[in-house]
């Protein structure tokens, strides 16, 4: 018996593990897409046309080499004030400007029609049977955690998007006077909540990582997209795969998006121009990806669930919704009536002693 | 239409630094920023080269592209300048920009960097010409007096060249034809590509 658990448990933490290394690996390669299409020529910069045509002369390749970005030397002290051309910036200039802004505004609007037309389409999930009894199924502590995330994620969310798109989208709105005002103030808000907001968000996913190792039935849940192709509800434990995927989601992304942040925060630690060119990648792309997850995630968790909200308001959910949606964790809470095969059925009983 | 240009002989700078001192005193440029430096390369050894370098007013011009505020104006004679009152210090500008010509006052924990300051080709800001205000904030309007960048003015070897991007390179060719050798209008191709 006591084996058995220990295998599991290692299972359970390589699993843990090689989710975290598959996320990071994807998340540090995605925003490099972009170099990619520049450098396969798919978008053209200023330095691709500097001409090559005295490739043998010596004086050339010493010019050459300065536009290259060697350093020399300069009475001037500060940071790479000798170098003379530092090309970098035309790359993140198109890369910034280019598919990080085309793409990732275009993943967000997307997101949003899609969910639209699920609403017009389906309308809400609705809850089968209302009984009337409660379960317990978020503690205060972890409430008041998701909604100060929740609200610094939406804050930085407007800040950040305001510092991309504003110009394009908020400038003819409001003239250039009234955006720099605005600007000014979101940035300094964006710089000032970002560290809050992320020691929160790590907290909240340590706190939860628990429960979200993936389970041989949430291939079920997926196949059947949570009940909503075929007949019945297909079982789910405490988070169901659909949460499960957007927890893994926010994890990748929040560790790509954080990493990227801190970095750019602080141009005091002599960080050079290449490095934060390449964060800055990192961080407006997964910031625009974690922006159109989240969406996702609103929709689902509100308007879009019927009797899900209350949850994390009050903390209680009714026993009907348990049914519908967590079966697994609600025969757990109930007492057990299949043999408790889960890591969560800890949990599951203290929150039902508290009911 | 004058297009207004800079240009370096690397072949004439002695790395004096008159340039970035002259600069520094017409603009009253303020502490840690400097609009203008001088590089050398090999230094040294055989070969040691010298270039002037501060902002060049590019054509389509990087800082300008990237400004989430769009603070960046060129006026009629291709002088890149920039608003002070719109800018909000995110560096952006600064990782765009090929030359590392802006600027900032400060470079502080949580981006706290004060407002972008750059060469102004000494044509001052959007305030009204040789104001105080335009004074205070971007430094002198030589151009509105009719006159050319400082620097280039006093170079004593005439390095570093200022004014319409024609006579400029006119007056460089000029050099190459008398002495002999290549002809290299550095940072030309970088700062106005097909322009040039
Ligand atoms: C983890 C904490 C975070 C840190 C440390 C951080 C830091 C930064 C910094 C330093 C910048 C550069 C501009 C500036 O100085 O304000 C920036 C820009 C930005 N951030 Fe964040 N941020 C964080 C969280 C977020 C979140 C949660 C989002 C979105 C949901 C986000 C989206 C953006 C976007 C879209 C930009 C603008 C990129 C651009 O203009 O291209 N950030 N952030
Ligand atoms: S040299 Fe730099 S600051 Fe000057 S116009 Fe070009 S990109 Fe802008
Ligand atoms: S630092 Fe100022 S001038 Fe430079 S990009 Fe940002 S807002 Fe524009």
């Amino acid at each position: 018996m006591r084996e058995q658990k220990t295998s599991k448990q290692r299972g359970r933490r390589k699993a843990i593990l090689v989710t975290v290394a598959v996320s990071l690996m994807v998340s540090m390669a995605l925003p490099l897409t972009g170099y990619i299409a520049h450098e396969t020529g798919l978008i053209h910069t200023a330095q691709a046309q500097e001409s090559d045509e005295e490739a043998v002369n010596p004086r050339a390749e010493y010019w050459r080499a300065v536009r290259g970005g060697t350093e020399g030397y300069s009475a001037v002290s500060g940071q790479e004030t000798g170098v003379l051309i530092q090309n970098g910036g035309q790359n993140w200039r198109a890369v910034r400007n280019g598919p990080v802004s085309f793409y990732g505004g275009s993943l967000i609007i997307a997101v949003l029609l899609v969910l639209a037309a699920k609403h017009i389409v389906r309308g809400r999930d609705k809850l089968e049977s209302r009984t009337g009894r409660t379960i317990t199924r978020w503690s205060a502590f972890e409430r008041v955690m998701h909604w100060y995330v929740a609200i610094s994620f939406i804050i930085l969310a407007i800040t950040g998007l305001s510092l991309i798109f504003g110009r394009a989208v908020l400038i003819p709105i409001m003239g250039k006077e009234g955006f720099a005002a605005w600007a000014a103030l979101a940035k300094p808000v964006h710089d000032y909540l970002a560290l809050p907001f992320a020691a929160g968000l790590t907290l909240l996913m340590l706190m939860w990582i628990g429960k979200n190792v993936p389970k041989s039935y949430d291939f079920q849940w997926l196949k059947s997209l949570g009940g909503a192709i075929g007949e019945g509800h297909p079982p789910a434990g405490f988070f169901n795969a659909g949460e499960k995927v957007f927890y893994w989601l926010i994890f990748v992304g929040g560790v790509a998006m954080t990493l990227s942040g801190v970095y750019l925060l602080f141009p005091n630690l002599e960080t050079v121009r290449e490095s934060m060119q390449f964060w800055h990648i990192v961080h407006s792309s997964s910031g625009l990806f974690l922006i159109a997850v989240a969406l996702g995630h609103i929709y689902l968790g509100s308007i879009g669930t019927e009797g899900v909200l209350e949850g994390m308001v009050s903390g209680e959910i009714d026993e009907g919704f348990a049914r519908q949606h967590h079966s697994l964790w609600y025969e757990e809470v109930k007492g057990g009536a299949a043999p408790a095969a889960e890591g969560e059925a800890a949990q599951g009983t203290s929150s039902a002693a508290t009911t | 239409m004058a297009r207004m240009k800079f240009l370096c002989d690397a072949e004439r700078c002695i790395e004096c630094n008159g340039c970035v001192t002259a600069c520094k005193n017409e603009h009253e440029v303020p502490w840690g920023v400097n609009r203008r430096r001088v590089v050398t390369l090999d230094d040294g050894v055989p070969g040691e080269k010298s270039v002037s370098v501060a902002c060049m007013h590019c054509t389509d011009a990087p800082c300008a592209a990237v400004c989430p505020v769009d603070c960046f104006y060129t006026t009629d004679d291709g002088i890149v300048l920039h608003d002070k009152d719109l800018c909000i210090g995110c560096g952006y500008c600064f990782y765009a920009c090929p030359f590392g010509a802006p600027q900032f006052p400060q470079q502080e924990a949580f981006g706290v960097r004060g407002k972008m300051d750059k060469c102004t080709f000494c044509a001052g800001g959007p305030e009204d010409n040789s104001s105080a205000a335009e004074l205070e904030k971007y430094g002198r309007n030589r151009v509105a007096e009719g006159k050319l960048p400082l620097c280039a003015e006093m170079c004593s070897t005439k390095a570093l060249l200022a004014g319409d991007g024609d006579m400029v390179a006119d007056i460089y060719r000029e050099r190459i034809t008398k002495r002999g050798g290549r002809p290299e209008t550095w940072g030309w191709e970088t700062a106005y590509k097909g322009d040039a």
